[in-house]
């Protein structure tokens, strides 16, 4: 799970750094952005989750 | 492409920044005092200790390879060419600052800032390892964010790195900008605390068997209060000195990044006065603290820019947003932190930076979107090089001290004597385990 979210932290990144290389400067390169921001956020969400369980499960 | 010049600089003026810049040695002492209180009284010594070792070791691996890779504006750097673009991705000036002419240069200034700024990243993460945190552990995680981490970003977003072109490169505004440290300094160093924070894990007794957080209150609450007061001096002069030599504002304009960071500040500490009264009947000291330093991280991206109205908006939303932001982190994901650095210092300065591309007066678009990109970075890219860098240190250097250490108080197991040599005022530091003699 852990490295699920770290991954997500970089595919949102990807997601982010596209938008700005492949869209010229408009509201859908804007959406494009803010998906990719999401991402990243299920990312942190995820590792967030991770580091709980894992606390957790150590009592 | 049209390459970045740095801003040249009047002798009148580096006698000015020379004043702001030694301003900042106040938030550095600030940060340490407020990290102090909010721990125990049995880490006290330690908890100011800390910060000097800390400090030792930023300034020393930033002279060594630091500013190297990070560069400044118009100096040499690696590029790469990304879709017909050239993005500027690292410095490439030579280690131990060879052939830096340090006379009052536009460069040389920006060493000596760069130089008091990294160590107040390096602070930061002391806040969330408060307790726990071994000081040889905290002075090898500072090396890694002195002589990588802080660079590479810093190099992005003052050192005329890509970050800073966005605008130049694809139309995105004036780039991304970050006039006071909020995204190099603040995020940076609360991402890391958030890294060190889920490494080292909650601190014993701090969350009950079923996964309720139980309070350990910081053990000065003047410390904190009177360290909120020396970081309001010590932003004052970082925003002031940051604005001016990596934004390139006239000098005058530091009486507004003055009025606008009093404000800030001032705001966001009334208003987690304001909710705390509202959610527990009384004021919490140590929320209201953070606050106030909410205020102070938030202002920083957009300090030089933003009307003195929208330094108050910033900061009332940075208020409420750290008021909320440690609880959620406590209770709801479990992150022990006791300074409450992330929140302070990641969520207000994320927070801050968006509110720029917000609030901004509108003369270039796309600004929204480049402060997008940077926040974005941010997560996504020093998040998991921080995590992963802090991790890997964990398995070389144990950063966490042993059950026994943590129950003895980090000034007995690691120093030898403590803070308060006249004041046993935690009888269990002294007694072993299962003791069960009469008490004096």
């Amino acid at each position: 799970m852990k490295l699920a979210g770290i991954f997500l932290l970089l595919a949102g990144w990807g997601i982010v750094l596209a938008a700005v290389i492949l869209l010229a400067p408009s509201l859908a390169q804007t959406w494009f952005a803010l998906a990719g921001i999401g991402v990243e956020g299920l990312g942190l969400a995820l590792l967030m989750r991770s580091h709980r369980v894992m606390r957790v499960a150590r009592g | 492409m049209t390459p970045i010049q740095p801003p040249a600089i009047s002798d009148a003026n580096v006698v000015l920044l020379i004043f702001f810049i030694a301003l900042v040695p106040l938030a550095i002492a600030g940060i340490s005092l407020i990290n102090t209180g909010f721990g125990r009284s049995r880490s006290a010594a330690h908890a100011m200790l800390a910060p000097l070792a800390v400090f030792g070791v930023a300034v020393g691996v930033y002279f060594i390879c630091g500013f190297a890779w990070q560069g400044y504006m118009g100096g040499p750097a690696h590029s790469a060419l990304v879709a017909g673009k050239s993005w500027s991705l690292l410095g490439a000036g030579p280690f131990f600052l060879r052939g830096l002419e340090l006379g009052g240069t536009a460069a040389s200034l920006a060493v000596w800032l760069q130089m008091l700024s990294v160590s107040l990243a390096a602070l930061i993460p002391l806040g969330a390892g408060a307790d726990r945190w071994r000081l040889s552990a905290s002075c090898a995680s500072t090396a890694l964010l002195a002589g990588w981490i802080y660079p590479l970003f810093a190099h992005w977003v003052w050192g005329g790195g890509w970050l800073a072109q966005l605008g130049v490169n694809y139309g995105l505004g004036r780039g991304f900008v970050d006039a006071g440290g909020t995204a190099s300094i603040q995020v940076v160093g609360g991402l890391t605390a958030l890294a060190v924070a889920w490494i080292l894990g909650p601190r014993h007794g701090k969350y009950s068997s079923e996964g309720m957080p139980t309070a350990i209150p910081g053990h000065n609450a003047v410390y904190i209060l009177f360290g909120c007061f020396l970081a309001l001096l010590g932003w004052l002069g970082l925003h002031s000195a940051g604005a001016i030599l990596f934004t390139g504002v006239e000098p005058g304009r530091a009486v507004l990044i003055s009025i606008n960071t009093a404000l800030a500040a001032g705001s966001a500490g009334l208003m987690a006065i304001v909710l705390t009264r509202w959610r527990f009947g009384r004021p919490d000291v140590s929320i209201s603290a953070n606050g106030w330093v909410g205020g102070l991280v938030a202002i920083g991206a957009g300090c030089a820019l933003v009307a003195p109205a929208a330094a108050v908006l910033i900061g009332l939303i940075a208020g409420a947003l750290v008021t909320f932001s440690v609880e959620l982190f406590e209770a709801r994901f479990g992150v022990d932190d006791p300074g409450g650095a992330i929140s302070v210092h990641a969520v207000a300065g994320i927070w801050g930076l968006l509110a720029l591309g917000l609030l901004v007066p509108v003369t270039e678009s796309g600004q929204w979107m480049a402060q997008l990109v940077g926040v974005a970075t941010l997560l996504g890219f020093v998040l998991p090089l921080t995590y992963g860098l802090n991790l890997a240190m964990n398995l070389v250097c144990r950063y966490r001290v042993p059950p026994e250490g943590e129950r003895q108080g980090l000034d007995l197991y690691e120093l030898g004597a403590g803070a308060y040599p006249e004041v046993a005022s935690h009888p269990d530091d002294f007694t072993p385990p299962g003791f069960a003699g009469k008490p004096f």
